[in-house]
């Protein structure tokens, strides 16, 4: 007898039940990602327990996981509504950069000129423009010529970011910089101010949560945010029901890439001070933040603590980098790990997997595929 | 020369100037198959023989269970009870694969090909004697030579997409013969050709009857199975209504077994007296997706106080002649009119706005959003009228009053208005449609097959449902396959076969007894077909 297996859609699905599918999937990678560590040599609970003290046992750390947690709850709240329209934009990164670009722009050239309270909102608006600009061309693409959004949002990040390094190498090159590829220095009222002895740029902090406050609204009490859940839901009752398919698409995408470019401004304006290589604005947030949307369920308010777990596991990596000596790429494999358990997690959640031996006998109850 | 069903494959040249080679099958027979879906029978006790040399032509309303017989033939269901018999021996076919094997092929109505890849690589797929090495100059030359046989000109070097529908089909043909298919079982074959294809098909169908292979015709057309068919066997309800020698038969006489009543009805519906046009469809042509005209110059108008049907098999232009009015397709030719007010092309949001309300075909697919709980599908297209939704903030106050009274008024058994649409039954989620679609107070509401599948309390209250629409002014447009349904509930029934309407008649006109010939394309009453 030649087992085969057999998945049927799980037909009930309770709040415990999801509950303890995400407490498994948490513990299992958490568990894969020990294994990793014995292969190289280290203590897996001392290696887990650190990344956990790294980020959170200290106020160092909580500090750091804060400004960490900043870009995320941008970007993630605004993946989070991209979505829920099943408009999956993996640009965010460059949604982020081009923001940043943006930013760096108004700052530099009416910084000098303009006070503190008019130039950082001027900064923040030109970042979501920027942000909202790079995002909505791929949308543009899918709209009028069906293209995959996937892959052009991705491909995006490619030419946003050899765009940036173009500037920055080039005409933006500072001129008080020694030659190297940095933008010269904000002047000092285009920078946001830092709550004293910790690097949270706390406008941004506030403009993050503002937003999650805001978008929260939209998607639950909107009739715009009724409309996006219907498309995502089902886009052929979306379209019976008249939903304009290509407004929404385009309104959703300026969102999403404008909160992101939020965030690159926030980058800039708050921690760098100057416009550097696409890596040093950008530590991949705008590929982890698609975990945190995921992980967060696409619920703006659940992005906040998704995105301050995320954080934890960013710092915690480097500390771990640090004190443990090992390579760069551990983050980055923690969070791979955990991305592939929640997803399995999701999986087993909705269906049921059982191994069935084949039956003897022919008689096998079907569905329908069609009756006639 | 005989061989064995492993080595199913290739004809041998000598075979090839014979007209009529060794075929395996020389009779097969399907005894008391019977076959339900959670208990809802799809084939009842079904006694049904082929022979060599034979076109057997199986002939049933849809529903009747045709295609489900033919799938257990070939091997993608198995029978409750009944057996299959190949030349005297009792054979279980538990796969297509085995099916293939015994010798049995099946063209279905949707074709089953690789669109981007060649003719030579869709036939090479699964055929058991591919040469290891270099196989495709070997196939492409088996397959030029093949296609010579029987006359199919298919170049096997053309990509699937690149062909038409007749082309495509021919390719199933030749790929089922490649796998050495005997019996070749064809559904509804041409619902996708145009006349000229037909008629190659029949020739060619012709002439593997000749060359000794078995064929089963799946079709509701009654001219072509009176014109290509030696035998027919008609089903109905899932049972076996007669068998007949088409020589023998008369078109009359088949339809009446194939639809199956008396058509004088108890009529229970009250009088209406003649009122107020509503609806008013001039010169229709509606594109299907394939491009070619899938409505055809449709004219009839609709009025208050009535249900007008649209019976006929499925595929014969209904949905896209409901998608034009209802605003899902654009129209290529002609007007509608919902009181006075031209609605042609206008977006779906539009339409509804000026009073027509939609249950669609497939309630899940298009008419809710699975995800989203009840109360919030209860205004699905309503969603963006002041009361629902002020300022662009939804009102949920009244969201929820409001789909708490359809919730009641049209008894949808539901935990609550806070679960999930997609946990309700089929019947529920059907009743919620339409109490929406109801509750907009339309002017008219069209119900495209809104009993499908649904149990026996939800039809009848459904339909009931319609009759107070109609009762209270309302006018309603109502495509169905149910001849049943459509006789119970319509005051005036169309009938549409390949996109036009063969007759418009009064409910209580006596000709509504030949509608089986209307809705198998064999009679066309005159152009003065009874307005109001």
């Amino acid at each position: 007898m030649i087992p085969s297996i057999n998945i049927t859609d799980r037909e009930k699905i309770t709040t415990a039940d999801k509950v303890w599918a995400l407490a498994f999937s948490i513990v299992a990678g958490l568990f894969f990602i020990g294994l990793i560590f014995l292969a190289f040599g280290v203590n897996p609970v001392f290696a887990i327990a650190k990344i956990f003290t790294g980020s959170f046992g200290s106020m160092y750390g909580i500090k750091e996981t804060v400004t960490k947690a900043i870009p995320l709850i941008l970007i993630g709240v605004g993946l989070a509504i991209a979505f829920r329209a099943k408009f999956w934009n993996i640009g965010a990164e460059s949604q982020l950069l081009m923001g940043a670009i943006f930013g760096t722009w108004v700052g530099l050239n009416w910084g000098p000129h303009l006070p503190a309270p008019v130039i950082v909102p001027l900064m923040f608006f030109a970042g979501f423009v920027g942000g909202a600009f790079w995002g909505l061309i791929p949308a543009f693409l899918k709209i009028k010529f069906a293209i995959n959004e996937v892959i052009s949002t991705l491909m995006m990040n490619y030419i946003c970011a050899e765009f940036l390094t173009f500037l920055i190498v080039g005409p933006w090159k500072g001129k008080t910089k020694f030659g190297f590829p940095y933008t010269d220095d904000l002047p000092a009222s285009a920078t946001l101010g830092l709550i004293p002895g910790s690097r949270i740029h706390y406008a941004t902090l506030i403009l993050a949560l503002l937003t999650v406050a805001v978008l929260g609204m939209v998607i639950y009490k909107t009739r715009f945010g009724y409309e996006v859940r219907v498309i995502g839901e089902n886009p052929e009752a979306a379209r019976y029901a008249g939903i304009d398919f290509f407004k929404t698409t385009l309104i959703i995408m300026a969102i999403s890439g404008g909160v992101a470019g939020f965030a690159g401004v926030g980058e800039v304006a708050g921690l760098h001070h100057y416009l550097s290589y696409p890596d040093s604005i950008s530590s991949g947030y705008g590929f982890t933040a698609i975990i945190v949307a995921w992980l967060a369920k696409l619920n703006p308010f659940f992005v906040i603590i998704a995105s301050i777990f995320f954080a934890g596991i960013l710092v915690g990596g480097d500390a771990i980098q640090i004190s443990l000596g090992l390579p760069a790429a551990t983050v980055e494999i923690f969070n791979g790990t955990l991305l592939v358990f929640l997803i399995m997690g999701d999986y087993f959640l909705k269906h049921k997997v059982r191994f069935v031996a084949e039956p003897r006998t022919g008689h096998q109850t079907t569905k329908p595929l069609k009756t006639g | 020369m005989k061989w064995s069903g492993e080595s199913a494959g290739l004809v041998p040249r000598s075979c090839w100037q014979q007209l009529k080679c060794m075929i395996k099958i020389e009779k097969l027979e399907m005894a008391g198959i019977s076959k339900s879906f959670h208990g809802i029978p799809a084939n009842r006790d079904i006694d049904l023989t082929v022979s060599s040399g034979e076109i057997l032509g199986l002939l049933g309303e849809n529903g009747a269970g045709k295609t489900t017989l033919m799938n257990i033939l070939y091997g993608l269901y198995q029978p409750d009870s009944g057996e299959i018999i190949i030349n005297g021996r009792a054979v279980r076919i538990s796969s297509p694969l085995e099916s293939i094997s015994l010798g049995i092929g099946m063209v279905h109505q949707h074709f089953m090909l690789v669109d981007n890849h060649t003719v030579a690589e869709n036939i090479a797929l699964g055929y058991k004697k591919t040469p290891f090495l270099f196989p495709q100059k070997k196939i492409e030359t088996d397959i030029v030579a093949f296609s010579r046989k029987f006359n199919l000109e298919i170049d096997p070097l053309k990509k699937i997409w690149q062909l038409s529908a007749g082309e495509q089909q021919r390719v199933e043909i030749i790929k089922a013969l490649f796998n050495g298919a005997d019996l070749l079982i064809l559904d509804e074959p041409t619902s996708v050709l145009t006349p000229q294809e037909a008629r190659d098909l029949f020739r060619v169908l012709r002439d593997m009857k000749k060359a000794g292979h078995l064929i089963i015709l799946i079709s509701h057309k009654l001219d072509e199975i009176m014109a290509l068919c030696d035998r027919v066997t008609v089903l109905q309800k899932g049972r076996i209504v007669g068998h007949a020698h088409t020589a023998a038969m008369d078109k009359k006489t088949l339809a009446r077994m194939m639809v199956g009543r008396d058509v004088i009805f108890d009529i229970q519906r009250e009088k209406m007296p003649p009122s107020d046009r509503v609806l008013q469809v001039t010169g229709l042509t509606v594109n299907s997706d394939k491009g070619y005209p899938a409505v055809k110059e449709v004219s009839f108008d609709i009025y208050k106080n009535e249900i007008f049907g649209i019976a006929g098999v499925s595929g014969n232009g209904q949905r896209e002649l409901v998608e034009a009015i209802t605003g899902l397709r654009q129209v290529a030719a002609g007007k509608i009119s919902v009181n006075d007010r031209d609605i042609t092309n206008r977006s779906p949001r539009k339409i509804y706005d000026s009073g027509v309300s939609h249950v669609p075909e497939e309630r899940i697919k298009f008419g809710i959003a699975p995800g989203l709980y009840v109360y919030e599908n209860a205004i699905l297209k309503q969603h963006h009228l002041r009361k629902y939704s002020k300022n662009s903030l939804l009102a949920y106050g009244n969201i929820k009053s409001h789909a708490k009274k359809l919730v009641d008024a049209f008894q949808v058994l539901a935990p609550s208005i806070n679960v999930q649409t997609k946990d309700l039954s089929g019947g529920n989620i059907q009743k919620l449609i339409l109490g929406r679609e109801i509750s907009h107070d339309p002017v008219l509401l069209v119900a495209s097959h809104p009993t499908y599948g649904l149990d026996v309390g939800a039809t009848e209250y459904l339909r009931k449902q319609l009759l107070k629409q109609r009762m209270a002014g309302g006018a309603v447009l109502l495509v169905s396959e149910d001849l049943e349904e459509i006789f119970e509930l319509c005051d005036r029934i169309a009938v549409l076969f390949q996109g036009e309407f063969m007759g418009i008649l009064k409910s209580d006109d006596p000709r509504t007894a030949d509608i089986g010939l209307m809705m198998a394309g064999s009679l066309r009453l005159p152009a003065a077909g009874v307005a109001g």
